[in-house]
């Protein structure tokens, strides 16, 4: 029996190793290295270049937008959908889901062809002689197509904490003389801080990493930290440089995932 | 007599098609302990729900101190309610969970830290304040949600079975615990239980409750000995019930035998329900009884035996502390004063009479 465990645990073992280890210590070395294979740090230095300064600011700009309009729009969605019994919520929440089973690329295609100046929206404002919607190539058609493509993460996590809310805690704080501007404050809100953790994490590292919606609805104008790095790779050729900016991209990952963890653990919900 | 308190006046609630509360009608006054009883889904919790604001009555209203609180919002009413699963909140300390009431009140926090002291102190939890309640035993979560009710000086406390999570041992403790609060705050307590025990241990006033209607409201004592029907007999204790005759007054026909019993007014030869407690039942030599059995089951309880005695075709349930070997032929003698009449409902729908205080 005991020499199961680890047999079960094998083919996991062999997708953590070829698809995370592997790659990851790849990464590691082209980061580390000149083309010669010498180990150096200028592949990280790299990142201090204006261009690229600005390519990591504006990402970290536009993301952080993102994360916090979709916060915004999710959490009162989601406190409806838990206020709803479940037939209902499960129609609605399905109406969320929907788009997310269709392809993130071709979504993000439509949304171009929504957007752009001879696109159907600016069609139909044409028709009505409304003056056009100039917004496609602009950071804010970037920061609407990460809404977009990244709000229903932020709306399951804060879901499942709010239906999870034990309505006699609900009651009591009412009970106890709370109003409902109150009980919301001291109350729901403090213990949905778990959901809003995960939903930040899930909005805001895809979105500062993404190089296809500023590809797609910014242009070849505007350029994020995520086109850079694959700039690199693709066209460049050069992936030691690719790898040094991810390094550095990860570091800043990790950096705000702990400044959020400490938040978290604070605890009091105070902190946001 | 003290003062009619709260009045609950035609009160209906229905949750769809079912019918939860119909026509209720009850008082509670000053300082009573008042134990809602009944089977889950007799609507006790839904009575208290009502009265606690988290549900608005579809007919009907609730007096408070003369004023009508029926559509009054929970945060507005003088009453407060401790859950029955606590329902403390775990990102607060027991002192901030105690204080929530009175902060959200304004008080000034000498006064706060003065309660949340006194309240800590009256459930034997001092020195508890900075702890979180998951780090809490159930028993003392339990206790923290009737000081952090408390604190807010309710002239009534809400508890909707209470004790219901905790342990045998624990739910005595309790049940002392809460007699001992009641008496030194000098509150109204009405409390919600489907254990007949908990109501009979703690309560001045019993309201027992079946399908919506009450089936009957009385002392513990009144309860327990004077059953108003076979379902208030049957859910309080144990009991024998039987399809009786009344032959006429004083004399009952049971298991085709006369008993001499102390009611009258029933009628000649009718039907009536006829109740029995086990411990009420002699079991003597079988020339001495009334009616003769076997002795055919026995379980040793602790303080008495419970034996089961078939006589006439009929199983009766007698608890005493003398021990009769199963098969050994007993005399059944019951005394005229321990046997209880009760009418027959007369149809099905009745079975769930509606009686007027």
């Amino acid at each position: 029996m005991k020499n199961k465990k680890p047999l079960l645990a094998g083919p996991y073992l062999f997708w953590a190793l070829s698809f995370i280890i592997i790659p990851l210590l790849m990464v590691f070395y082209y980061g580390l290295t000149d083309k010669k294979g010498a180990f150096t740090l200028a592949n990280l230095a790299r990142i201090t270049t204006p261009e690229n300064l600005k390519a990591l600011g504006f990402a970290l700009l536009l993301s952080f937008i993102s994360t916090v309009i979709c916060l915004l729009l999710a959490y009162p969605l989601a406190m409806i959908l838990s206020g709803r019994d479940v037939n209902q919520t499960s129609f609605v929440v399905l109406i969320f889901i929907l788009p997310m089973w269709m392809n993130f690329l071709l979504r993000t295609l439509a949304w171009q062809n929504l957007l752009e100046k001879n696109g159907v929206i600016n069609m139909v404002l044409r028709f009505f002689h409304l003056p056009a919607w100039e917004i496609i190539n602009t950071p804010g058609a970037i920061i609407l197509g990460m809404v977009y493509n990244f709000l229903p993460f932020m709306v399951l996590p804060i879901y499942n904490v709010l239906v999870k809310i034990d309505k006699d805690v609900i009651f009591a704080a009412r009970d106890l003389g709370a109003g409902n501007v109150q009980t919301f404050l001291k109350i729901i809100l403090p213990l949905s801080i778990p959901g809003i953790i995960s939903g930040i994490t899930m909005v805001f590292v895809p979105a500062l990493t993404t190089f296809v919606i500023s590809d797609l609805l910014g242009g070849s104008k505007i350029l994020l930290i995520g086109n850079v790095i694959e700039q690199e790779f693709q066209q460049g050729s050069n992936w030691n440089v690719g790898s040094g900016l991810s390094l550095v991209l990860m570091i800043f990952i990790i950096f705000s995932m702990a400044l959020i963890a400490k938040y978290d653990k604070d605890g009091e919900g105070t902190a946001f | 007599m003290p003062n009619k308190l709260i009045d609950i006046v035609g009160v209906s609630k229905s949750f769809g098609d079912n019918l939860v509360l119909d026509d209720l009608n009850l008082y509670i006054r000053e300082n009573e302990f008042l134990t809602l009883l009944g089977p889950s889904g007799c609507g006790k919790t839904t009575l208290l729900r009502i009265l606690g604001g988290f549900e608005t009555p579809d007919e009907g209203k609730i007096i408070f101190e003369g004023k009508d609180i029926t559509s009054l919002a929970p945060n507005k009413r003088q009453l407060n309610t401790v859950f029955q699963k606590y329902a403390l909140f775990t990102h607060m300390n027991i002192q901030d969970n105690i204080a929530f009431g009175l902060k959200i009140k304004g008080k000034p926090q000498s006064y706060i830290n003065d309660k949340i002291r006194y309240a800590l102190k009256l459930v034997n939890l001092e020195g508890y304040g900075d702890r979180y309640p998951d780090s809490l035993s159930g028993g003392q979560q339990q206790r923290i949600a009737i000081a952090r009710a408390i604190v807010n000086e309710p002239k009534v406390l809400l508890l909707d079975e209470p004790l219901g999570a905790l342990d045998l041992k624990l739910r005595q403790d309790m049940q002392y615990e809460l007699i001992r609060l009641k008496n030194e705050l000098g509150i109204t307590f009405i409390y919600v239980t489907h254990d007949q025990e908990e109501a009979l241990t703690m309560s001045d006033t019993i309201v027992v409750m079946n399908q919506g209607y009450i089936q009957q409201i009385g002392t513990p004592e009144d309860i327990y000995n004077e059953p108003e029907n076979a379902f208030v007999a049957d859910f309080i204790g144990d009991s024998n019930i039987f399809d009786a005759i009344m032959v006429r007054d004083k004399l009952v026909r049971i298991v085709g035998v006369d008993f001499p019993c102390v009611d009258t007014g029933f009628g000649t030869m009718k039907p009536v329900d006829a109740v029995i407690r086990p411990e009420d039942i002699d079991l003597v030599a079988p020339e001495e009884g009334l009616l003769k059995g076997i002795v055919t089951h026995i379980i040793f309880k602790g303080v008495h035996y419970e034996m089961e005695v078939t006589a006439n075709n009929y199983e009766w349930l007698v608890h005493s502390t003398d021990m009769f070997p199963v098969g050994t032929e007993v005399g059944i003698k019951v005394d005229p004063f321990d046997i209880q009449i009760m009418k027959k409902p007369e149809s099905e729908d009745e079975e769930a009479v509606s009686i007027e205080e």
